[in-house]
């Protein structure tokens, strides 16, 4: 079970694409993982053939369950799985729970997996038994049905988790810079005009294109903070924190953004906005981000201090780009200003480089063309 | 297409994209982003939707000209 995020505790497999026996090559999807957040696609990062499903559909299985084997295709065919040693009881209630009791260490002797050992992760895992599951018989007399979560309740305890999380272990700095926006919206009115609505860019893409640029001059805010340290990334995978109009948010990764033109970020932009507003997204969407950009500029909201989504080590936010008074060589005119702020993990990085990093997107912004 | 086929097709065309909104309590005058929650790339998506269901290209340069169900639906009725 792969983490799709770090607010992820537990998923439930509901699909399988594919069957024992199966090839299948880097990127395919085999199958779909329910979270709180989404429905996911998730993706095979080895090519090989399928040898075994190990969950079966509506399990749910903690974060780092293994979910099927594929081995090799140079590989001899895999052994058959190792009698697991299981107490009956621990046997009966893992059936209860669609637990695979493979994946379960045993704290018994010789490893035996006990009945504690099986009620452990189906309380992490928060799995109740199943409705096939044969009701024992001396049942006490049934409880009233629990109120059942609104529609929305998972997404909002999956982001409770993760902005906890990050104001309690990432000590945030902000910094805060305005640009004057005329000459990118020049440069994007320029080259809009020659297009109709299909391929007209947003001024989004433009930012997201300035937030890459930016992390490859200063890329020690590319990244994560892992064990007590920062890892730089070597690529640039821009999340875009996507507002549903269900509530909550998805941030899937724009991939290899300092390496895409605008138009090739549009593309992705509408990808994946398209995808997250219609709950198809795949499991590369939302884990390879290593920068977070939220732009609530659509509100009117002048200037975003953004909480970090961990364990990335950096935020940027952007706000609405209004018309202001600005002085410059000693004339004032009026500008459309766009505020820019930077959250950085001060664990990793300190004032003076994301200080760079504002300037290096400024200096984007202010320099880009129309061609 | 006459004010009243092009009045349908643009509710057609908001409840695609709000269809939570209940379009009958939706003031004429009423900023249509704002009150239906529509950000710029739905915004883009729907001029986009208006484009193939009634022919007409909006430029960049007058959305400041369609920003009320009235304002949008005067100005495709005149295009």
């Amino acid at each position: 079970m792969p983490s799709l995020g770090a607010d992820m505790a537990a998923g439930t497999l509901t699909r399988w694409d594919v069957k024992p026996g199966d090839h299948v090559n880097s990127g395919d999807t085999i199958g779909v993982v329910e979270t709180d957040k989404a429905n996911v696609e998730i993706e095979v990062f080895e090519s090989g053939i399928v040898d075994r499903l190990i969950v079966q559909p509506g399990a749910k299985v903690p974060v780092g369950t293994p979910l099927a084997l594929i081995r090799g295709e140079a590989e001899a065919p895999a052994k058959a799985p190792a009698l697991v040693r299981a107490s009956p009881m621990a046997r009966r209630l893992a059936r209860e729970y669609r637990l695979d009791l493979a994946t379960i260490a045993g704290s018994g002797p010789h490893g035996v997996v006990e009945r504690a050992d099986v009620e452990r992760v189906a309380k992490q895992a928060e799995v109740r038994p199943g409705p096939a599951a044969p009701v024992p018989p001396a049942a006490p007399a049934p409880q009233p049905p629990a109120p059942q979560p609104s529609e929305g309740a998972g997404m909002r305890r999956a982001i409770a988790a993760a902005m906890t999380r990050s104001n309690r272990e990432i000590p945030h700095y902000y910094l805060e810079t305005h640009i004057d926006f005329s000459n990118a919206q020049r440069a994007l009115e320029t080259i809009n005009l020659r297009r109709s609505v299909k391929e007209r860019l947003l001024p989004a893409a433009l930012l997201f294109k300035a937030v890459a640029t930016a992390l490859a001059e200063v890329p020690e805010l590319n990244g994560y903070w892992i064990d007590d340290e920062p890892h730089q990334s070597e690529r640039i995978n821009v999340g875009m924190a996507i507002a549903l109009r269900q509530g909550g948010l998805v941030i899937p990764a724009i991939h290899d953004a300092d390496a895409k033109s605008l138009d090739e970020i549009m593309e992705a932009m509408r990808d994946l906005i398209t995808r997250a507003r219609s709950g198809s997204m795949r499991s590369s969407d939302l884990v390879d981000s290593t920068i977070t950009v939220t732009n609530l500029g659509d509100l009117g909201v002048e200037s975003v201090y953004g909480i970090i989504y961990p364990p990335q080590l950096a935020l940027v936010g952007f706000g609405k780009i209004v018309e202001r008074p600005w002085a410059e060589n000693g004339m004032i005119g009026i500008r459309p200003i766009l505020s820019a702020t930077l959250a950085a993990d001060h664990r990793a990085t300190d004032g003076h480089r994301g200080a760079r990093f504002l300037s290096a997107l400024e200096r984007y912004i202010l320099q880009v063309q129309p061609g | 297409m006459n004010a009243t086929e092009i009045r349908e097709a643009v509710r057609d065309i908001l409840h695609r994209f709000a269809p939570e909104a209940d379009l009958d309590a939706l003031a004429p005058t009423a900023d249509l982003r704002e009150a239906l929650d529509i950000d710029s790339f739905d915004f883009l998506n729907l001029l986009n939707a208006l484009h193939d269901r009634l022919g007409v290209d909006i430029p960049e340069s007058d959305y400041g000209r369609v920003r009320t169900l009235q304002t949008l639906t005067e100005y495709l009725t005149a295009s």
